[in-house]
């Protein structure tokens, strides 16, 4: 294909800048001096073994993967009931409700966090761990329910109703025939928020109480030129682990496309 | 199956109040009482009657608001601009010469840098384009220039730089979706009947595909006009949005009435020209099923 030469070298071009950065972390990470600029001074593992010895950074990580497990099983949950009522009935009022629950996908963090706030606050809700969930979930609500509503699409809705008329109940048909069909989705679903979770910083900011998140942690830090190392040391470190969650979020949701027998169309979203 | 309409129609509430009712509590109820805010009035972190226009008369009158939201417009539009003019060719690539099979992985790839830490890439943009950073580094040691070009001394254009490079796969997935519903018979119809390559692409393909193109725009450009840590960030805080105002009503001078009527006026506006981007493109929206 002729044409379509010039635009591979386009999209090439287009790969290395979106990498870029990530792939400026590592070199900088291992590179012996506090200055991140070229030329390089030599190799070191001691921002690493700094990043590690912070015990505020340890318990920060801490807060941040109970939340991001909590949020993402909530928010996993939530979004079946949302998947499945959007794929398989039809009922009044479904538009407003699935536009409300996709809302906070398009709408800016600061509103939603500004907005959770103000109530929070007007009620005397002590802020928490606790209210940084409840934010969370809100935000990934609505990734969860883009994945699990492909999963439910692909469904081949006679299997339910072999299911139903060989005499099993609407609740043993969901939990032996329709679960284990879109548990991939499931999955992706699941690492897919904790992803979010982990990242996230507007609300985790907000809705936080003094003692921070990751995200709020490591924001902090980049406000100390001598913490720069060992901060892109640590986003070393969350690189390789999102990008080792979402290649096995890839691989369900993928399976989950093949065993319900649909062609793949696409990734996430 | 057995089932009456409003048999389904119950099952279907019954499933989707869960979540319906959560976003309701958090999310619905929260945006009224921002709503219900902006007509009060603030001090020292209470609202008190009455209803009152004052919030809104204070962001008319006082320049700093105007000045910061066409700031955050400015900032939104050259961001959507980049990302959506970027992202076509890609998505083009990625529906029209990459293999069926090797698509997923394609898109996988764009999609990855976006699910990295938002904090740390913001970071990284700094540490590249500040003084003697890694920009000015490559650049003088390739002999461009002689000096820092030192482009994070220029706020508003490292804030664009950043957001459109966070945005970069946002843009990419709509108009990618829309390209592979583009009937591939129609292209060759148009060249058989003798229209160029070119022709074809402007007359059929991106007619086609401004769906997406509307899509990928209102999906960079609603989030980017409230971002927040960005400024925060890549500016220090000296190149604040409007967003870093709403912060500062909120929680510094805790004026939450203020903070409310900041977030509703913001929103107003960013709706207003959705709409109007939306009605303005409406004849190659809908229609075809």
């Amino acid at each position: 294909m002729k044409q379509g030469t010039g635009l591979g070298v386009y999209a090439v071009i287009y790969l290395v800048f979106l990498y870029a950065p990530i792939l400026i972390l590592p070199v900088f990470a291992l590179n012996d001096s506090q200055v991140v600029a070229f030329p390089l001074k030599g190799f070191t593992t001691r921002w690493f073994g700094e990043m590690w010895a912070d015990a505020n950074l340890r318990s920060a990580l801490l807060r941040s993967l109970v939340i991001a497990f909590s949020t993402a099983t909530i928010a996993t949950i939530l979004g079946l009931f949302a998947a499945r009522a959007s794929v398989r009935y039809r009922f009044p009022g479904k538009p407003a409700a699935m536009g409300l629950i996709m809302l906070p996908m398009v709408l800016p963090d600061i509103v939603v966090a500004m907005a959770l706030l103000i109530v929070l606050l007007s009620l005397s809700v002590p802020l928490s761990m606790l209210t940084i969930i409840m934010g969370h979930v809100l935000l990934c609500m609505p990734f969860a329910v883009a994945i699990l509503t492909s999963a439910f699409q692909s469904l081949d809705r006679s299997l339910e109703e072999a299911a139903l008329d060989l005499g099993e109940s609407r609740a043993a048909t969901f939990r032996l025939i329709i679960l284990p069909l879109v548990m991939p989705g499931i999955i992706a679903s699941f690492l897919i928020c904790f992803t979010i979770s982990i990242d996230e910083f507007v609300l985790a900011n907000f809705l936080g109480s003094g003692k921070p998140v990751l995200s709020v942690y490591i924001f902090g830090q980049f406000r100390f030129p001598a913490k720069v190392p060992s901060m892109l040391a640590l986003g070393t470190l969350l690189v390789l682990f999102s990008i080792i969650l979402l290649g096995i979020a890839e691989y369900f949701r993928r399976r989950g496309v093949a065993k319900a027998g649909g062609k793949d169309s696409g990734g996430f979203l | 199956m057995a089932q009456t309409p409003s048999s389904e129609a119950r099952a279907g509430l019954k499933l989707i109040s869960p979540p319906a009712l959560y976003a309701i509590l958090m999310l619905a109820a929260p945006l009224a009482t921002v709503l219900v805010y902006s007509v009060l009035t603030g001090e020292r972190g209470r609202v008190s009657l009455p209803l009152t226009l004052e919030n809104y008369y204070d962001l008319v009158t006082r320049p700093v608001y105007s000045a910061l939201m066409f700031r955050s417009l400015t900032v939104s539009f050259f961001v959507t601009a980049a990302t959506v003019l970027l992202a076509y060719p890609i998505a083009y690539f990625v529906s029209f010469h990459v293999a069926p099979s090797r698509k997923a992985l394609w898109l996988f790839l764009i999609t990855i840098p976006f699910w990295t830490s938002y904090i740390i890439r913001v970071a990284l943009w700094r540490t590249i384009l500040g003084y003697d950073g890694i920009f000015d580094s490559v650049v003088m040691g390739l002999g461009i220039t002689d000096t820092q070009p030192n482009i994070l001394s220029n706020g508003v254009l490292s804030i664009i730089i950043t957001l459109a490079h966070a945005y970069a796969p946002f843009a990419v997935l709509p108009i990618f979706v829309s390209l592979e519903k583009v009937d591939r018979s129609l292209l060759e119809a148009g060249q058989d009947l003798g229209e160029s390559r070119l022709m074809t692409f402007l007359r059929v393909t991106l007619p086609l595909s401004l769906p997406g193109v509307v899509a990928a725009v209102l999906i960079v450009f609603i989030p980017t006009v409230g971002d927040y840590v960005t400024p925060e960030l890549i500016g220090g805080g000296k190149t604040p949005m409007i967003a870093n105002l709403m912060e500062v009503a909120m929680l510094k001078q805790r004026d939450q009435a203020l903070g409310s009527a900041i977030a509703v006026a913001a929103m107003t506006i960013v709706a207003l020209i959705s709409v109007f981007f939306v009605l303005w493109n409406k004849r190659y929206l809908g229609g075809r099923k």
